[in-house]
């Protein structure tokens, strides 16, 4: 297919590099140096997509960032796929596939556009609201149709191939924006020697300079934007980040850059070339001050059937001409309300097509362009505006009238102009977008007609997004706050700039034109769309306001104006002065909307960088990992700890299910002896003079009395009386003691210490280290621990002289070592602490002589029936944080007659605290042996009882007992300790009803005699 | 995402080395046994949430441990001092308050609301607390 919009001369393409791409299953041609709406439009593609709720043609409107239509999926492969692409963002490679986002079966003929014809009347705002609400049960299955229909994209089904990073910068002045200001800012700052990052969203930097018909220095203004990116390019303290968008604009000056490093290249980074480095990069940047040159977006007109192909923006019409040598039509039709839009119909003339007439909505322009364009020879019909575009799936004519502004109606007769092209121009609208992103509210700008950036501390803005739109007065801007960067920067040597001489023209002043009036009503005249990526049309904000919606937040969520990847950059204005007109106020009455980030969409490849895969989150690994994973263990992540599960053995050539392991395992550690790694138990090493009393502060039990050599367990409160951690705790010597925690809850616990000392006891001397990854901790446990601890240490292990709660420091296996004997399972259990860089020699020689024991590896699983069959309580498991030790049945661990009102004390006095009917901690025998209760499942005291029940507690720990040959479980129940013996209920969703009956939690031993022997 | 000074490391570091820790200057009462469970209550539940100036206790978690206090504006989120536990805040609602009454500028306070116009006029008026 031939480039048939292609003028022979001009423009920045590089016509002796053809690419050639593919939209929509067509093979194209376009050059170096397009973007592929250009290539697009080059090729006089007119349907670049659907639209989202009435499935109408849409053709490309713009040349940047403020595109609404042509959003594609981009991507060759199904691992390639990258959903809402800009096509006018999208820089042209060989080989690039794209694809419209909407439109089934196929752009051209779309099923779903009888909805949008037909859908007039029957769509009006909220549509999907009103029709689909009832039955609320059903709104999952219409919203997985009507987002069928709509589509927005695809995420792609396999992994990117790509790699991204991110990275972190501080900067004295970031700089927003390479055009005419932010060019200047950057020079200004720079020579003044502050390190500045200057980013911009295009392919090229120099922004209206790269379209502009204005000389500086008198030559062409692309002159001077290649000497300053030179000079720029060649200082050390200047970052140039081109095809970076400053996508948010966050707290204390931090932004964020989204830069695509290979995305203009090919469809991988591998294949453009670039194996090993990254597709696209997330900068993360702390910014001294940041100036913001972000620029205007031009404003189209709202009038009748404006989203009809061939309707474009006057700038992109001139940026497409003079930039990428592209015409997108013959005979152009120009309504605008201000000067500055007349060179798109000059630049239009100059290559060689048709301008048929200029539309001018003011009464007597006369600016410097404006008589140029009448000495060309193009007539420009005064007063007036295109009410109406014609056509089917491209314009076809433009239907003109006079109109009355301040009585919004069509005043003389309509005259139908022929064209295929109409531009049009409603003014500048600042890009507020960023500074919105802060949370301060943009400025309403009368005499410019537009919003400027609120204040926000550390940002100057400069250049058209401050309302500058004359090009010696942006230069002069840019320049001026580049200096006032770096000098609040400190840089006070910072000095003027000597800047390009421009020239100044002379102009009409712009009108207030943003909806133009019909011979009918808003709502019986065809559609007059205001946001045009999200189908919302004047006589739907007109309808949103005559339904009661008067504040704009409520008119943009009820019409969707402004929403998703749009964020409004053409339509707010408009939608607003709509709005403002219906509830007959103003605009900074009515107000704005809020801007969020982002900008424009950014991959998830970007904001997630490196963090995927291995590197999502850290990995712990005890010492112990490499034996654990070379005997075959299964691992659970308990944090973000690598913890042994169950070790399964194969049996018979068949490898064992989880229950056949822990069974084994359990029965091991009952009959024989087993070893479990608890090497990942938080401890924190206390130390000074106070450390005794402190302990007796933070836990729940008395501390005074606990001497050298014994261990204590300890119940952790919080000042409510909620449990929040237990562990045991030694007296390594009068001013030193070890505690330990739950593993999940080390980090945590580490931090309420020293909350406490620090905030209410600084005159405490104590201090406190995580000793946790210092010292692995390897518990031998079960009837055989003793004989076969014994063959390893010299210390003697006599029950008498090494009692239960004892610890001594000894030697085993020639290590020195700390060995507590504290127990988890209920048996004689010794748990050694050893060097961690020597846990891997003592474990194997535990291994060595536990082979006539047949010492058995157990994990995490085991350890929890174990634990459970004695009624041990895991905080986070059998607790959930409103659970009292009262509650739990531990009493013995509460000094309530110590002298200092420890932490938790006071509110277990509390009337909520001491009713009688709180749940409290029991255990559960099912009537069935064989049944095993769901954790979780809640219990009822009489099953028969119609939904929804009166629930009394629930599961909290629920296993199979090898050794008791029957299901138990844990529970907390309302009054459940006197309720012993009674039988309870559990229902399950099934219909299923389980009985079960209260029991102590202690199903093992209950003497716990085995513990001592 | 806030840059925030440590008192104690005299320098600003990224907010992911810090957590958040609720209200600052929050006062465990002295005597407990002898507080009423009235009182008790207001110390483990109530909390200000004012809009404007607030006083917050944040630690460097992942750095040097020590908590300390912030004056944050709950608004603009601009933190306009931090200084270490045991010390009282130099800013607080009424200080600005004041500067506002003797026609000061704030660090870029005034209102913002979702909306051009506060719903009700209260909305516009700074909260003293």
């Amino acid at each position: 297919m031939t480039q048939s919009n292609r003028i022979d001369a001009g423009g920045r393409v590089d016509r002796s590099q053809v690419l050639e791409f593919t939209f929509n299953g067509q093979r194209y041609q376009g050059f170096k140096g397009d973007t592929l709406a250009s290539a697009l439009l080059a090729n006089g593609v007119n349907i670049v997509n659907r639209s989202f709720k009435y499935s109408r043609a849409r053709g490309i409107v713009a040349a940047g960032a403020e595109e609404p239509n042509a959003v594609v999926q981009l991507g060759a492969r199904a691992d390639t796929q990258v959903p809402n692409v800009r096509a006018t963002q999208q820089g042209l490679y060989n080989g690039l596939v794209a694809r419209s986002t909407n439109g089934w079966p196929n752009v051209q003929r779309d099923v779903m556009s009888w909805v949008g014809r037909l859908g007039g009347g029957f769509m009006p705002p909220g549509f999907y609201y009103k029709t689909f609400m009832a039955p609320a049960s059903m709104w999952m299955t219409y919203e997985k149709y009507i987002r069928m229909g709509a589509g927005l994209g695809r995420a792609p089904t396999e992994s990117d191939p790509d790699i991204y990073d991110h990275m972190h910068h501080h900067c004295d002045v970031m700089v927003i924006g390479a055009g005419p200001a932010g060019l200047a800012a950057a020079l200004a700052a720079a020579r003044a020697g502050a390190r500045v990052i200057l980013c911009d969203e295009q392919e090229e930097m120099g922004g209206s300079l790269l379209d502009s018909r204005e000389t500086l220095d008198g030559v062409a203004a692309t002159r001077w934007v290649e000497q300053t990116l030179k000079e720029l390019a060649g200082l050390a303290n200047v970052t140039l980040l081109p095809r970076t968008t400053a996508n948010g604009y966050h707290d204390h000056n931090f932004v964020t850059l989204h830069e695509r490093r290979t995305e203009h290249l090919a469809d991988t980074a591998r294949a453009a070339g670039f194996s090993g480095q990254s597709r696209a990069r997330l900068h993360r940047v702390r910014a001294g001050q940041v100036v913001l040159a972000s620029g205007t977006h031009e404003r189209p007109l709202v009038y009748a059937n404006n989203d009809l192909p061939g309707n474009m923006l006057a700038g992109a019409v001139s940026n497409y001409i003079r930039r990428y040598a592209v015409v997108p039509g013959n005979r152009l039709v120009l309504s605008t309300s201000n000067d500055h839009a007349y060179r798109a119909a000059l630049d239009w003339q100059e290559a060689g097509r048709k301008v048929v007439a200029i539309v001018d909505a003011r009464a007597n322009p006369d600016g410097d362009l404006v008589r140029q364009a009448r000495d060309s020879g193009i007539r420009v019909i005064t007063n007036s505006a295109v009410i109406e575009a014609r056509g089917h799936q491209r314009v076809t004519g433009a239907r003109v009238s006079a109109v009355d502004l301040e009585r919004f109606v069509v005043t003389g007769k309509v005259d139908e102009l022929e064209c295929d092209t109409i531009a049009t121009s409603g003014g500048y609208s600042p890009v507020v977008h960023l500074s919105s992103h802060t949370g301060t509210r943009p400025q309403w700008d009368e005499a410019l007609l537009g919003f400027v950036p609120g204040k926000v501390k550390g940002m100057i803005s400069a250049g058209g997004v401050a309302g500058q739109f004359d090009l010696g007065e942006t230069l002069a801007d840019g320049a001026r706050a580049g200096r006032q960067a770096a000098q609040e920067r400190g840089f006070s040597g910072a000095q003027d700039i000597a800047l390009p001489a421009t020239r100044t023209r002379r102009e009409s002043p712009a009108c207030a034109l943003y909806q133009v009036p019909h011979e009918k009503s808003a709502l019986r005249a065809p559609k007059q769309f205001v946001d045009l990526q999200n189908d919302v049309t004047a006589a739907g904000i007109e309808v949103a306001t005559r339904e009661g919606f008067e504040s704009i937040e409520h008119v943009k969520r009820y019409t969707a104006l402004g929403f998703g990847t749009d964020q409004g950059k053409l339509g707010n204005i408009n939608g607003m002065a709509i709005a403002a007109r219906c509830l007959d106020r103003s605009i900074p009455e009515v107000g704005t909307t809020v801007f969020r980030p982002n900008y424009t969409p950014v991959t998830f490849g970007a904001i997630v960088g490196r963090h995927c895969g291995e590197l999502f989150d850290p990995k712990r690994y005890t010492a112990l990992h490499q034996w654990h994973v070379e005997n075959g263990a299964e691992f659970e992540d308990v944090g973000q700890w690598k913890r042994p599960w169950y070790f399964p053995r194969t049996v018979n050539g068949k490898k064992e299910t989880l229950h056949e392991a822990v069974n084994r395992e359990c029965l091991a550690v009952r009959e024989g002896v087993g070893i479990l790694d608890a090497s990942t138990l938080g401890k924190i090493d206390i130390q000074g003079p106070d450390a005794r009393e402190f302990l007796g502060r933070v836990y729940t039990n008395k501390w005074a009395q606990l001497a050298p050599g014994r261990v204590r367990y300890g119940l952790m409160c919080k000042d409510d009386g909620m449990l929040m951690d237990d562990g045991t705790t030694s007296c390594l010597g009068d001013n030193h003691f070890l505690m330990t925690t739950t593993t999940g809850g080390a980090a945590g616990v580490l931090e309420w210490l020293e909350l406490w000392h620090q905030t209410e006891w600084p005159e405490l001397q104590v201090y406190f280290n995580s000793v946790t990854d210092h010292w692995a901790t390897m518990t031998v446990t079960g009837p055989d621990a003793r004989k076969l601890l014994s063959e390893l240490t010299d210390m003697d292990l006599d029950r008498e002289s090494f009692k239960f709660m004892d610890w001594r420091d000894a030697t085993v296996a020639e290590v020195p070592a700390r060995i507590f004997r504290i127990s988890f399972t209920g048996e004689l259990a010794f748990e050694i602490n050893v060097q961690a860089n020597y846990a891997l020699h003592v474990w194997k020689k535990l291994f060595e002589h536990g082979e006539k024991y047949n010492l058995t590896p157990y994990g995490t699983e085991t350890m929890h029936v174990l634990r459970a069959e004695k009624g041990l309580i895991i905080v986070g498991q059998d607790t959930d944080g409103s659970v009292t030790p009262e509650d739990l049945g531990m009493q013995w661990a509460i000094g309530y007659d110590k002298p200092f009102p420890w932490i938790g004390k006071r509110a277990l006095s509390r009337p909520d605290t001491l009713r009688g009917d709180r749940k409290q901690f029991v255990g559960l025998k099912p009537k069935d042996p064989n049944v095993v209760l769901e954790e979780g499942a809640q219990i009822v005291f009489d099953g028969k009882q119609s939904i929804p029940m009166d629930m009394k507690g629930h599961v909290t720990s629920s296993y199979y007992s090898a050794s008791l040959k029957h299901g138990f479980a844990l529970a907390v129940v309302m009054g459940g300790r006197d309720r012993m013996g009674q039988t309870v209920y559990i229902p399950m969703t099934d219909g299923t009803v389980y009985e079960a009956e209260i029991v102590s939690p202690v199903f093992i031993d209950p003497k716990g005699e085995r513990q001592h022997v | 995402m806030f840059h925030i000074f440590c008192p104690y490391c005299q320098e600003h570091r990224e907010e992911e080395e810090f957590h958040a820790r609720g209200q600052a200057h929050l006062m465990r009462p002295a005597d407990p046994d002898n507080t009423s469970d009235e009182e008790w209550g207001d110390y483990l539940f109530f909390r200000n949430n004012p809009r404007g100036i607030h006083h917050e206790m944040w630690v460097h978690s992942v750095g040097c441990r020590k908590f300390f206090n912030i004056t944050r504006n709950t608004v603009t989120y601009d933190i306009l001092e931090t200084y270490p536990m045991g010390e009282q805040p130099t800013i607080t609602a009424d200080s600005e308050k004041l500067r506002k009454e003797q026609g000061v500028q704030t660090a870029d306070g005034g209102w913002q609301t979702v909306g051009a116009q506060p719903e009700s006029k209260a909305l516009n008026e700074e909260t003293s607390s």
